[in-house]
């Protein structure tokens, strides 16, 4: 009894040792990013509205020169604090061609209505990389969905962002940074064709946030978030309703159960 | 033979069809065993699982448009203009993993406590066959968003069949409707997909037939003896199968609402570009244990093979182990080699998440590309490493070697464990009734002690 005792418990530490190995093992071949504190993190996590509109001044001062942001309608800006007007006013900023010909069957531009999408800086795929030096700008609707770390616990999107933008830097001596490329510590390969597009006040607060390059980065990063994720304090609400209601409705069904099952032995 | 029921129009219409009394005679008296554990709740969850996957399919379906160059959007407008649409895609995409969670524990149950065993061969049998099923339907769903991880994961899967000689590219080109994975394609995959949840449905429907032929088993695996050792299954497990579907509910809301993308693929927001291949094709997390068998085989053919028979073999299981016990409670041997099929799958399920080439290095909780080791033992090339090394100064197994042993002992638990132990396991002594250990021991001190504890029966 005792030897067996003995062969179970050894047995049991040695495939508990084995899964916790296997379960800490870190995949190798990427570079780590740093995790940051935001605000929309954890099951209370919300946009901080004054983050979003700079990360949103951000956007239209720098990021929108190359990058296009497709999913995106003015009239989303509603939803981090700007006014209907307001709202108006930065769609009517661009030249739109209308969707239909006019009477005399002629295709035309007009300006902008909060119902489009944002406007693209280039027409097509091939446009963009003729003025990026043969690389792709990518659309950043999604940037924060589709960059962040894979799996449960992975980094989430916006780390990557920042963790890029503030990356930027010298090369180390023994590297050879090919032509029209730039060094960056988080991408990886550490080549990224996009030279650094933030440094320190490369933009300046309406609300007299200073800009430094670490403010920058991180409310652009809140606001590339929102445009992946623009339901999130929705769902997160939600959330802690159906599970609130969830937990109620168990016990309810644990008492019911117990009540039932009484006389059963 | 059929009840009287007291409402006269249910009785007017249950003369005349009596659905009524099949009802009542199959979901409410139905006798079950009265020790059944809460492993047999994961039955009616997956049954929950296919409703709600049905449902929140029948409207993504209203929304969602099947052409390569909208689809990716049009889920994205699903997510953003839809009102509740992020709701409904969220519980979608993560009620396939839940389904699959449901399911696998439901299966292992099964093995557990040879719930395949005769009477139930066919029981087995039709539960297989929806396994296999779901994984059709899971794989064409995952292809719908048209991201990048769809299109990649479509191009390989559908790929495996021109291993298959002769008629092989004749297969792949009908799958495709075309000669790459393309328009045809998605709208093919979208219109079964539509198709292949009614007739998971249709075979749930004759594997609950089937279960109702001789009634569940139980953790006892000994049959059910007379009135004394069942209970009707409505009040008792409908009250204990909603007490589960809570705590299940709770742990599904977790993911749906503050994890929903931890479970897929980042990639896969970044709409499809069959000009750019993503650096790791990676499946699904429930697929990922049958992809290591596949890629453990270096040949195409016996790759596909393998992985084809790593599911077959499961059809012809209630005859390799012939053992006339049922429960693993009473197997002192095989419970062993049972738990170590569990931890097998889960070796598998990891060493099909990371390239073959690479290392597991277990003390340096790390697994490590090919380039990197072979740069730390100083020698040529990955040919030249061994596939266990020490190159670094830490213990490093190749992620090939180790799906090659994971998937030997899969198999060999199949093909060798349960047979040899079939002809030399001695099992325990059987209990003579579910009763027994319940009364066991007699007196007034047993019988007390169950009306204490009334949650644990036997």
């Amino acid at each position: 009894m005792s030897i067996r005792s003995l062969v179970l418990k050894a047995s049991t530490v040695v495939v508990g040792a084995a899964a916790v190995l296997f379960i800490a093992a870190e995949p190798g071949g990427h570079v780590d990013i740093p995790k940051e504190d935001w605000s929309f993190q954890g099951f209370f996590g919300h946009y901080d509205r004054a983050q979003l509109k700079r990360g949103f001044q951000i956007y239209s001062e720098v990021c929108s020169g190359c990058h296009s942001m497709n999913l995106m309608s003015y009239r989303n800006l509603e939803n981090i604090g700007f006014t209907e007007d307001e709202v108006k006013d930065i769609a009517a900023k661009v030249q739109v061609q209308n969707e239909d010909p006019n009477d005399a069957g002629e295709m035309f531009e007009r300006p902008g209505k909060p119902s489009d999408h944002f406007h693209a800086p280039f027409p097509n795929e091939q446009a963009a990389r003729a003025a990026n030096n043969g690389a792709l700008p990518p659309d950043m609707s999604l940037l924060a969905k589709s960059r962040a770390g894979k799996g449960f616990g992975g980094y989430a999107g916006a780390d990557y962002i920042h963790a890029l933008l503030t990356g930027y830097g010298e090369p180390p001596a023994d590297m050879k940074i090919n032509p029209g490329m730039n060094y960056n510590k988080y991408f990886k390969g550490h080549q990224i064709a996009m030279p650094q597009p933030l440094q320190d006040d490369s933009v300046t607060y309406a609300d007299g946030t200073k800009a430094t390059l670490d403010q920058e980065s991180r409310d652009v990063a809140t606001f590339l978030t929102w445009t992946a994720e623009g339901e999130m304090e929705q769902r997160k609400k939600t959330g802690l309703k159906a599970v609130l209601f969830l937990v109620v409705f168990t016990l309810l069904a644990y008492a019911a159960k117990r009540k039932v099952w009484k006389n059963v032995h | 033979m059929s009840k009287h029921f007291k409402n006269p129009v249910v009785r007017w219409i249950d003369h005349r069809l009596p659905v009524f009394s099949y009802l009542d005679h199959e979901a409410n008296e139905y006798p079950t065993p009265k020790n059944l554990n809460y492993w047999w709740n994961f039955g009616s969850l997956a049954g929950f699982m296919l409703i709600t996957m049905i449902a929140t399919g029948i409207f993504l379906a209203m929304q969602y448009t099947p052409h390569v160059s909208m689809a990716f959007n049009s889920v994205e407008r699903i997510m953003r203009d839809v009102n509740f649409g992020w709701l409904l895609r969220y519980l979608h995409m993560n009620g396939a993993s839940m389904f699959f969670i449901v399911v696998y524990i439901h299966i292992f149950r099964g093995l557990y406590f040879g719930s395949y065993k005769a009477p139930r061969e066919l029981l087995w049998q039709l539960g297989v066959l929806i396994l296999l099923l779901m994984m059709a339907t899971a794989f064409m769903g995952y292809v719908l968003p048209w991201g990048q991880m769809s299109f990649w994961g479509a191009t390989v899967i559908t790929n495996l069949f021109s291993a298959i000689p002769l008629v092989g590219d004749k297969i792949v080109t009908l799958l495709w409707g075309g000669f790459a994975v393309d328009n045809p394609t998605l709208n093919r995959f979208f219109a079964l997909h539509y198709l292949m949840p009614f007739v998971i449905l249709a075979v749930v429907m004759l594997h609950i037939i089937a279960l109702h032929r001789f009634g569940s088993n139980n953790p006892i695996g000994i049959d059910t003896k007379g009135k004394q050792d069942t209970i009707p299954f409505h009040p008792y497990y409908t009250t204990k199968d909603i007490f589960g579907l809570g705590i299940f509910l709770i742990f599904y809301a977790f993911w749906v609402f503050y994890a929903p993308n931890a479970l897929g693929d980042p990639d896969n927001y970044i709409p499809a570009n069959p000009l750019s291949t993503p650096e790791h094709i990676v499946p699904e997390w429930y697929f990922l244990p049958f992809y290591a068998i596949l890629r453990s085989i270096p040949d195409k053919l016996m790759g596909v093979i393998a992985m084809g028979a790593s599911i077959a073999i499961l059809f012809v299981l209630p005859w390799l182990d012939r053992s006339p016990v049922r429960s693993g409670t009473f197997r002192p041997v095989f419970k062993w080699f049972f738990w170590m099929l569990v931890f097998d799958c889960a070796i598998l399920m990891f060493v099909g998440k990371n390239p073959p080439d690479w290392f597991w290095q277990p003390f340096a909780m790390h697994v490590t590309p090919a380039e990197e080791v072979v740069a730390a033992a100083g020698v040529a090339d990955a040919d030249a490493l061994w596939p266990i090394t020490f190159a670094g100064g830490t213990l490093g197994i190749k992620i090939l070697l180790l799906g090659q042993l994971a998937t030997l002992y899969y198999f060999a638990y199949f093909i060798v464990v349960l047979p040899l132990l079939s002809i030399f396991e001695t099992p325990k002594r059987l209990p003579l009734s579910i009763s027994e250990p319940v009364l066991k021991g007699g007196g007034k001190a047993a019988v007390a002690h169950a009306h204490s504890k009334p949650m644990e029966k036997a």
